[in-house]
């Protein structure tokens, strides 16, 4: 549904998006994450047809963004940046302007209205002028716009950064339903846990660059290494007579617990588990060490700035 | 083609929508068409009675369509404001990205905003002079035939179009409404020099002078359209770099784009003059039928008026005239004084002066400087050939031979 290669953009001398390859097939979430003016939005902007790629070339829907501009726009749904909310209307005349621009019949447009105006909360507002909006309620709005046609992609930047947890929720089970119903999903957003909550794959770009992409833990490996295990004892236990399995490296010894890696944890901790009961150990508990896509994130940025991650 | 004006429409009702709902709109609006009728009014009155003590008739047959032209004009004004805050406001406030990620083409984009800009001031310039009429009656005042008011109308809509059109290209230009409000100076300066040339045209020309005027305004507008449509892409209009000179920047494009990839002065002709002279093919196809039509053009103008000038010349009169275009063709006796460095030089700068004029009339003064200095080749030749002179013969031999007298 998305597909881009070698996909660039360049303003003048300054390269926006550099050689960019992404892929999201129907009913996959792809989180776009990066710095403020990494490159995101220009590739929003180039997936939308807003822009032409100074290089490479991108397909969304099916469609070439260079040569089938107005044929990607039909078929995408894009939260932009800017909300884009005209304030001396009212939410219905909004929604109603984009349902004709996207030539829905007038009955098909009334009940995608209603529809999306109740799911979001907004139905009792709806005759209200959008200048009297909340900034959530605007938020809600502008991601109901981009729903109205029922695109086959959408891209969305930042689409719960000004809602009220509730709301947000609301969204991200919005955003969940859309791609079980076989949306292909793009997803910029600086909200580390909601694109762990629902993104299949990440992708994090840096000065224009693709630094490292794939599924989520196959970024947090290739960000953080191989996963680690800490060993927790019920009393101060000795573990000097302990020798640890094969493939098996330790990181970290206090008298009540142990800290460890290993590449193949299938093999290496059941073993553990065995040797520790040989020795009589106080085992507790052996529990794989949270490694979270901030930290991976963070870690991938400091690795391109080329300072160290203080964890 | 229905389909496509669709969109524009449904722009355009969208953007009357807004406007209604503005007061910074709509109370100018309202009281520009209100309230000039009735001041028009009093200054007329004031003006009669005046004038009738100096029996200026001149003036008072036309005092009720200069007046109409003004009234007209002011609502109008309101178009630039509109226009301006539809298309930079739109910028500025980020409403104008959804808009552009919506299945539009440019040009529906563009011509939704342009209709809405220029028709509801017009509406209200076309109130305004109703309403003037109803008031103007009641004095003594020559009123204007309905051809001179057709004419009045025509370039009261003229005058909006203009606005809105201009007004277009400088919102593409600008950032913030507020640079495009210190840029629109570039269009209140011109037209209001414009209004004073039409103003005088009203006074001292005869009817037909305003055809003159309306086709004029028309044509720039629709220079203006098409620049404006050229300039409004959706890659431009989200651009930022407009904001700031990068000098560096510039030069290094001019120079990538002049050498285009030449290491050597035989691979820069081979590589890029073939390339921008394939480029400018249908400028220079359209020149090339402009210099014929101007040769042709003065060709018939000479034949056809000098001839009756020659056959009323008095045997002194014409001898004199035989001696001028005998010095004028006899290169010879010109001697150093049209050397080659000289021609090329004088080409070069009468090229300058077209590019020149062009570049700050959209090309318009600068075909119309070709135009007189090509054309003068025809007037040449047609007086030749009045005189008997084979002007095929003066053409391939450089020369006059004085025997042909």
């Amino acid at each position: 549904m998305i597909e881009t290669q070698d996909l660039s953009k360049q303003f003048h001398d300054f390269m926006a998006v550099d050689g960019v390859n992404l892929t999201v097939g129907a009913g996959k979430i792809l989180a776009l994450l990066g710095q403020n003016g990494a490159g995101k939005t220009t590739t929003v902007r180039m997936l939308t047809a807003i822009l032409h790629p100074s290089r490479g070339s991108a397909r969304v829907a099916g469609y070439d963004v260079a040569k089938n501009g107005h044929a990607v726009r039909a078929e995408v749904g894009a939260l932009t940046e800017h909300h884009g909310l005209y304030m001396r209307m009212t939410a219905l005349e909004y929604m109603d302007f984009f349902g004709r621009i996207y030539n829905l019949s007038p009955a098909l447009r009334k009940s995608r209205i209603d529809n999306l105006l109740e799911y979001f909360g907004l139905a009792e507002a709806a005759k209200r002028r959008i200048g009297e909006y909340s900034k959530g309620m605007r938020q809600k709005l502008a991601l109901a716009r981009a729903m109205i046609h029922e695109p086959s992609v959408l891209l969305l930047d930042e689409p719960t950064s000004a809602m009220d947890p509730e709301s947000a929720r609301l969204v991200r089970d919005e955003i969940a339903r859309l791609k079980s119903a076989q949306r292909a999903i793009m997803l910029c957003s600086h909200n580390l846990s909601e694109v762990e909550a629902l993104a299949d794959q990440v992708a994090i770009i840096y000065r224009g660059k693709i630094l490292i992409q794939g599924g989520l833990d196959e970024v947090k490996t290739q960000a953080l290494g191989s996963p680690k295990y800490i060993v927790q004892f019920a009393s101060a236990w000795d573990a000097a007579g302990l020798e640890l399995p094969q493939g098996m490296e330790l990181l970290e010894k206090t008298p009540t617990s142990l800290k460890v890696k290993t590449d193949a944890p299938q093999q290496t901790n059941p073993e553990l588990i065995r040797r520790l009961a040989a020795l009589s150990a106080p085992t507790l508990a052996l529990q794989e060490e949270k490694q979270t896509l901030e930290q991976a994130y963070l870690q991938t940025m400091a690795a391109a700035r080329g300072i160290e991650y203080a964890q | 083609m229905l389909n496509k004006l669709r969109l524009v429409w449904i722009v355009a009702q969208r953007e009357m929508r807004d406007q209604f709902r503005d007061w910074r709109v709509l109370a100018p609006m309202i009281i520009l068409t209100l309230a000039f009728p009735f001041l028009m009014d009093q200054f007329a009155k004031q003006t009669v009675n005046f004038l009738n003590q100096y029996d200026a008739n001149l003036i008072l047959d036309r005092l009720a369509p200069f007046s109409i032209m003004i009234i007209g004009f002011f609502p109008i004004t309101v178009s630039l404001v509109v226009a301006l805050e539809s298309f930079v406001g739109e910028k500025e406030r980020g409403t104008i990205e959804p808009l552009l990620t919506a299945p539009f083409d440019d040009w529906q984009l563009y011509f939704g905003k342009l209709f809405v800009g220029a028709a509801t001031p017009l509406i209200a310039s076309y109130l305004s002079i109703g309403l003037y009429l109803l008031l103007v009656r009641r004095q003594d005042l020559a009123m204007p035939s309905p051809f001179v008011m057709m004419q009045l109308l025509l370039l009261t809509g003229a005058h909006a179009v203009l606005m809105v059109s201009a007004a277009i290209v400088i919102s593409v230009q600008s950032t913030s409404v507020k640079a495009a409000n210190l840029l629109a100076s570039f269009i209140v300066i011109p037209v209001a020099i414009l209004m004073q040339s039409e103003a005088a045209m009203l006074f001292w020309g005869d009817d037909k002078m305003l055809w003159l005027a309306v086709v004029g305004v028309l044509v720039i507008a629709a220079l203006l359209i098409r620049l404006g449509i050229a300039h409004f892409e959706r890659e431009y209009l989200l651009g930022r770099e407009i904001d700031s000179l990068n000098f560096k920047w510039m030069l290094k494009t001019f120079w990538q784009k002049f050498v285009g990839g030449a290491n050597s002065v035989g691979a820069w002709y081979r590589l890029s003059v073939g390339a921008a002279l394939r480029r400018v093919a249908p400028s220079v196809v359209i020149m090339l039928f402009v210099a014929a039509f101007s040769v042709w053009f003065s060709y018939d103008w000479v034949q056809t008026n000098l001839s009756r000038t020659l056959s009323r010349a008095t045997p002194a009169q014409l001898e004199e005239v035989e001696e001028t275009v005998n010095e004028l063709s006899n290169f010879s006796s010109l001697g150093g004084k049209f050397s080659a460095s000289y021609l090329f030089l004088n080409n070069t700068r009468a090229v300058a002066v077209i590019s020149a004029l062009g570049a700050v009339s959209f090309g318009v003064l600068g075909v119309l400087f070709y135009m007189l200095n090509v054309g003068l080749i025809g007037g040449v030749y047609a007086v030749w050939k009045l005189l008997n002179v084979s002007s095929l013969f003066v053409f391939f031999d450089g020369r006059f031979a004085a025997r042909n007298f």
